[in-house]
């Protein structure tokens, strides 16, 4: 079943001059066809301004389309009876992991989405308790999120969407402020999350390493979709991606080079010991 | 610099006092400041002292951290006791020199009044000190809640003043650091007179602006993606009940006012 679709998406954004004339449009969506299955793991890549954030947004209803259609978890979100049911389906997380706490105090800051769906205190405190042990967080529920390092804070903004039980999470590169530690540690958790808890992941990235455990890829580039696939599908179209500027994680690029100068071994290398083995049964 | 700053903030330990209805804490601080306002003799003040560093002790937040919050109100101080000082004429006279003249019902007065002073500021950040903003905001939300009845806005405030508590020591660090790379690069904040240094501090400013605006649009969108909208239809993690110790605390304040006026009738000279 499918979580998320969209059919010819359109967005404009357009600005306007003192009368409210329409001065300028840009197209950040144009045209975009997607069908996500529940319970998948999506890496979504591509350059700066290349529409990922505008997407994001209308997944959560933040935004909404100015042609064409998106369906979350089968409601339409131009419907504003669901607005809310489609908040708490699909929930975000933002690439600043301060600007999206609200409390001072790490299982208030938890809370907070429950409380505005109005779900019943007992209820809150259970949902709150089993998210921070979903992320690792139990042991700093009580203490103030001003001293956390980059990734915990991050691990907090996820709990914090967990507690709303969402069928799917959008994470709009959650992981361009931190360091490599807090990025590997956030990359865990959402996957285990995946896999735990079947909770789909939709995570926009511009580090390729982290797309490589995604189930299926989409690159984006000037608000279209040009390649999509399997990792491995995706990563072995290294003169592809490049035209549009970018990178292949290091050892698949290493991988292509050797390929490209003769040495026998096989497309879309993604990981340090594939190209280990493939090099090893060489002759 | 600014980061030190612990006037306003949570002092996360458990104790009675943290655990109290914040609606309790408010009243009690309340009740406490007219009481600084009623005394006008020694015993007075030392009744206050003693209620003060019993609800002091009792909260479990270390006494160094709340002199610690009342370095920013320094200056305050000064300019209310130099004006005492100076200014209060009357019998008999201190000391004499020149236009200055010391009395002694100035001096009395600015003791006083600075007495009183740190007496406000430390009862009022001591219940800053054990209520999480939220909480706080909270109290007030529900213990202003009638006021609704008037078209005053009271959850909007209540979640503004939780959202400014939670992003004060944010923003501090961002001045620091700002100020840092302006210093880096030459700008000089600390030399001249009041007006070069005012103008120094306009290249902090406008950065620092800026990206307070920028966190306020992130923050409204992410509280959006979290289904808030407004007060109508929340549920409280916290919702406000009073306990027996909330009881137990009005009635103490209430005896602690008592005496205050009591202590109004004894006079023992000074
Ligand atoms: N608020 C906005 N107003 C006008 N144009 C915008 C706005 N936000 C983004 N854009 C434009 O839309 C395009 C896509 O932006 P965005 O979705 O943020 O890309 P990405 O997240 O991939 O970097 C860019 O060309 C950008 O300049
Ligand atoms: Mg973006």
């Amino acid at each position: 079943m499918s979580i998320i679709r969209t059919d010819k998406l359109v967005f404009e954004y357009t600005r306007k001059d003192e009368e409210n004339n329409v001065t300028e449009t840009v197209r950040a969506i144009d045209g975009v066809d997607l069908d996500i299955e529940k319970g998948d793991f999506i890496a979504i890549l591509g350059r700066n301004g290349s529409g990922k954030s505008t997407l994001a947004k209308h997944i959560n209803a933040l935004l909404y389309p100015t042609g064409g259609t998106i369906w979350v978890g089968g409601m339409d979100t131009k419907d504003d009876a669901k607005l809310w049911d489609i908040r708490q389906t699909a929930g975000m997380i933002f690439q600043n992991p301060d600007n999206q706490m609200v409390a001072s105090v790490i299982e208030e800051d938890v809370g907070f989405g429950p409380e505005n769906m109005g779900v019943p205190t007992e209820e809150i405190w259970k949902r709150v308790a089993h998210s921070l042990e979903a992320v690792g967080m139990t042991a700093y529920a009580k203490k103030s999120p001003n001293h956390l390092s980059g990734g915990q804070k991050q691990r907090i903004g996820i709990a914090g969407v967990l507690a709303m039980r969402p069928q799917c999470i959008v994470m709009d590169e959650p992981t361009a402020m931190l360091d490599p530690i807090g990025r590997r540690e956030v990359i865990k958790t959402v996957h285990e999350l995946n896999k735990t808890e079947h909770i789909t992941v939709i995570l926009i990235t511009h580090y390729m390493e982290e797309a490589v455990d995604a189930d299926h890829v989409f690159v984006m580039e000037h608000g279209q979709v040009k390649l999509q696939g399997t990792p491995r599908e995706v990563f072995s179209r290294v003169d592809e991606l490049k035209a549009l500027n970018m990178s292949v994680p290091q050892v698949t690029e290493l991988a292509y080079e050797l390929k490209k100068s003769g040495v026998d071994i096989p497309d879309g290398i993604l990981k340090i010991e594939e190209l280990t083995e493939a090099l090893c049964h060489l002759n | 610099m600014l980061k030190d700053m612990t006037l306003g903030q949570y002092y996360p330990v458990d104790s009675m006092v943290h655990r109290l209805d914040p609606r309790t804490k408010l009243a009690g601080t309340l009740l406490y400041i007219i009481s600084l306002f009623i005394t006008n003799n020694v015993v007075g003040y030392a009744i206050a002292f003693l209620f003060l560093c019993l609800c002091i002790g009792l909260s479990h937040v270390p006494p160094k951290y709340i002199l610690k919050g009342l370095k920013p109100v320094l200056v305050l101080m000064f300019i209310s006791v130099f004006f005492n000082l100076f200014f209060i004429k009357g019998e008999p006279v201190l000391f004499s020199w020149k236009f200055i003249t010391i009395t002694q019902p100035g001096l009395r007065q600015a003791i006083l009044m600075a007495v009183r002073l740190v007496f406000l500021i430390s009862g009022s950040a001591l219940m800053t000190y054990t209520t999480t903003p939220t909480a706080l905001t909270d109290g007030m939300e529900k213990g202003l809640g009638f006021l609704k009845v008037f078209k005053v806005p009271v959850h909007e405030i209540a979640m503004m003043m939780s959202i400014a508590l939670r992003f004060i020591p944010i923003l501090a660090e961002e001045a620091d650091k700002i100020q840092k790379a302006q210093m880096a690069r030459g700008a000089v904040f600390d030399e001249g007179n009041l007006i070069q240094r005012a103008k120094a501090l306009v290249p902090l400013l406008v950065p620092l602006f800026i990206s307070a605006f920028r966190r306020a649009t992130d923050l409204a969108m992410a509280m959006e993606a979290r289904c808030y909208h407004g007060g109508d239809g929340r549920t409280k993690m916290h919702p406000l009940k009073y306990g027996r110790n909330d009881m137990l605390v009005y009635t103490a304040f209430l005896a602690y006012l008592a005496l205050v006026f009591i202590s109004r009738k004894i006079s023992i000279g000074i």
